[in-house]
């Protein structure tokens, strides 16, 4: 029997596993490097990080919900000059392959971001989060208007050159998701990320108010693993040449390789690792084996694999 | 920066005691030699609800001590009490139960290198770390005295065998059904003067946190608190357990409680802005 060929490719990059962290899920991976070693999994998307430090949002920051959770940060981080000093070397020294995410209020700032990020040397690709739902002014979450989603994409690509591959984050809480991913892609996104979290909200029974400092925050976890499949499928059968990270609410093996069948060619583990500090590796090995038993020589074989036309066999 | 305990591992560990003691549960778990690496103020994130659950979070506890058990090894003991879905299925595990734990996580009360006079101060089942923090001040030749407080005299953990590092041990509940009636919070002013107190210890819900602060600044005292703040995953990738606490030069940053804490140094913590926007 052949070897299984696991590796994957997002744009112009090279990945030996499909599986990733989710950004929000794993800070820079210095925590999560006390359980494995980083350099085990595809690669480690970072935390969304602005130009500038922020503090986010109030406490509480989080509801436990049936099967998921709400989170509301709002972004909190160091800043970019901050994490290209600190985070970024700690990684290439872990030899972990990293995916920068990155998030702005305006359309200038993401350019600011990937200018900063330009010159740096030892990353694998670039995340503009253009959906994050914790923000003050929902108006800031790109994504939900397709003229801004691809004003941002436009700038980062001009910004950043044609060699580091763009993956555009973006939110299920839109009417025509084709439309947008359709729009950042002739934009300049070589590869897109769905699912970002979907609005949600928690009231405390106590307080009879809303639980989150926040208000609103954004709900992941295996609750929203059904819109995840559903948003990976519709935009794979519009984009069927466009990579994409898939994520929301992957906690197993089968879970992974349902998002890949959707269409997803790498696959993001961001709230299981809450629930499960090895769940990246575990994930990995599971779907290892999932796709021999199912008999596919490769991972790129399995990508899309439920769209296959009528009557093709496994 | 502050690093992850670097002493943390996720580990399978069967419960091998469970017991309830007035409105808590006394829960005994099996960590081998974990326990060595366990200091008092450290805590463990345990998955609830099992295998098909629909509960996603680890819930964390405060490890109340550790020990040298001749049939288990080390075991940890935890007091629980059942108040939400999780806690309430951690209860009702007997023994025998395999959880998935990881453990030891967070910081450690300082222990003085002198043998200074402390006071220990716990809210509710906030005193149960401070029982096993007692044995080691003992050890260190500290003296040490104990305020314990709670709503009512069910809430107050206080174990027979605890009591022995301890000097003093006063109790106050607000609707005086144990102790003398009152908040723990009375007689703190007082007895730092009388006792020439030079640390408080405290544990427990953050407005008795805050108020002991209120006491110890402008004094000499050092106050090492344990913070009490929503946790989704306890180990430093949630970005939820948030304080606002500042350093040296009066900067303020939103620190997790599950890395930088839950310890942390009274004096730091700007308790005005917890739950705001900094």
């Amino acid at each position: 029997m052949n070897e299984l060929d696991f590796s994957t490719t997002i744009g112009n990059a090279w990945f030996p596993s499909p599986i990733f962290t989710a950004s929000g899920c794993a800070s820079s991976g210095r925590e999560l490097a006390q359980f494995f070693p980083l350099h085990d999994i595809g690669g480690v998307v970072t935390k969304s990080v602005m130009n500038k430090a922020r503090h986010g949002r109030p406490t509480p920051r989080m509801a436990e919900t049936p099967s998921g959770m709400l989170n509301s940060i709002g972004l909190q981080g160091p800043g970019i000059d901050a994490f290209i000093a600190k985070d970024i070397p700690y990684l290439i020294e872990q030899k972990a392959r990293i995916i920068v995410s990155i998030a702005g209020e305006t359309v200038e700032e993401y350019a600011t971001l990937a200018r900063k990020l330009r010159s740096v040397a030892g990353i694998s690709a670039l995340e503009v989060n253009i959906s994050c739902p914790n923000v003050e002014n929902r108006g800031l979450v790109f994504a939900c208007d397709p003229d801004a989603s691809r004003r941002v994409i436009d700038g980062v690509r001009r910004t950043i050159g044609g060699e580091i591959p763009i993956i555009a984050k973006l939110s299920p809480d839109v009417t025509d998701l084709v439309a947008i991913a359709q729009g950042v892609v002739e934009s300049g996104a070589d590869a897109l990320a769905l699912i970002n979290t979907v609005l949600g909200m928690v009231i405390n029974l106590d307080t009879m108010r809303p639980h989150l400092g926040g208000t609103t925050g954004g709900l992941s976890g295996p609750a929203i693993r059904p819109i995840a499949v559903r948003a990976i499928y519709q935009v794979h059968a519009a984009l069927p040449k466009t990579p994409i990270l898939g994520m929301g609410g992957v906690s197993t093996g089968r879970d992974a390789l349902e998002m890949i069948a959707a269409g997803a060619s790498a696959v993001s583990i961001g709230t299981a690792s809450f629930t499960n500090p090895t769940a990246l590796i575990s994930v990995q090995s599971e779907l290892k084996e999932l796709l021999r038993i199912k008999g596919f020589e490769s991972l790129r074989g399995a990508v899309g694999f439920a769209h296959r036309p009528e009557g093709v066999v496994q | 920066m502050a690093t992850i305990n670097k002493a943390a591992v996720q580990i399978r560990a069967t419960v091998v005691g469970n017991k309830r003691v007035g409105q808590y549960y006394q829960l005994i778990i099996s960590i081998g030699e974990i326990a060595n690496q366990c200091r008092p103020g450290n805590f463990v994130a345990i998955n609830v609800g099992g295998e098909s659950s629909r509960m996603v979070l680890r819930r964390a506890f405060a490890i109340s001590r550790v020990s040298e058990s001749s049939s288990f090894g080390g075991t940890m003991e935890l007091i629980v009490a059942p108040h939400g879905s999780g806690s309430k299925w951690l209860c009702a595990q007997s023994e025998g139960t395999v959880l998935d734990v990881v453990v030891p996580l967070g910081t450690a009360f300082g222990i003085p290198t002198e043998p200074v006079r402390v006071l220990l101060i716990g809210g509710g089942y906030g005193s149960a770390p401070l029982f096993g923090l007692a044995e080691t001040l003992h050890a260190r030749g500290c003296r040490v005295d104990m305020l314990l407080g709670a709503s009512t005299a069910g809430k107050i953990y206080a174990p027979m065998e605890g009591k022995r590092a301890v000097n003093s041990l006063r109790i106050f509940t607000e609707d005086g059904s144990m102790g003398q009636l009152g908040q723990v919070t009375d007689p703190i002013k007082s007895l730092i003067e009388d006792l020439d107190i030079a640390v408080i210890y405290s544990c427990g819900p953050m407005p008795m946190l805050s108020a002991i602060n209120e006491i110890t600044s402008g004094t000499n005292v050092i106050h090492q608190c344990a913070v009490e703040e929503s946790m989704a995953c306890g180990i430093g990738i949630c970005m939820t357990c948030v304080i606002p606490v500042k350093d040296e030069a009066g900067n303020l940053s939103m620190l997790r409680s599950c890395i930088d804490g839950p310890v942390m140094d009274g004096a730091s913590i700007a308790w005005e802005k917890t739950g705001q926007v900094i």
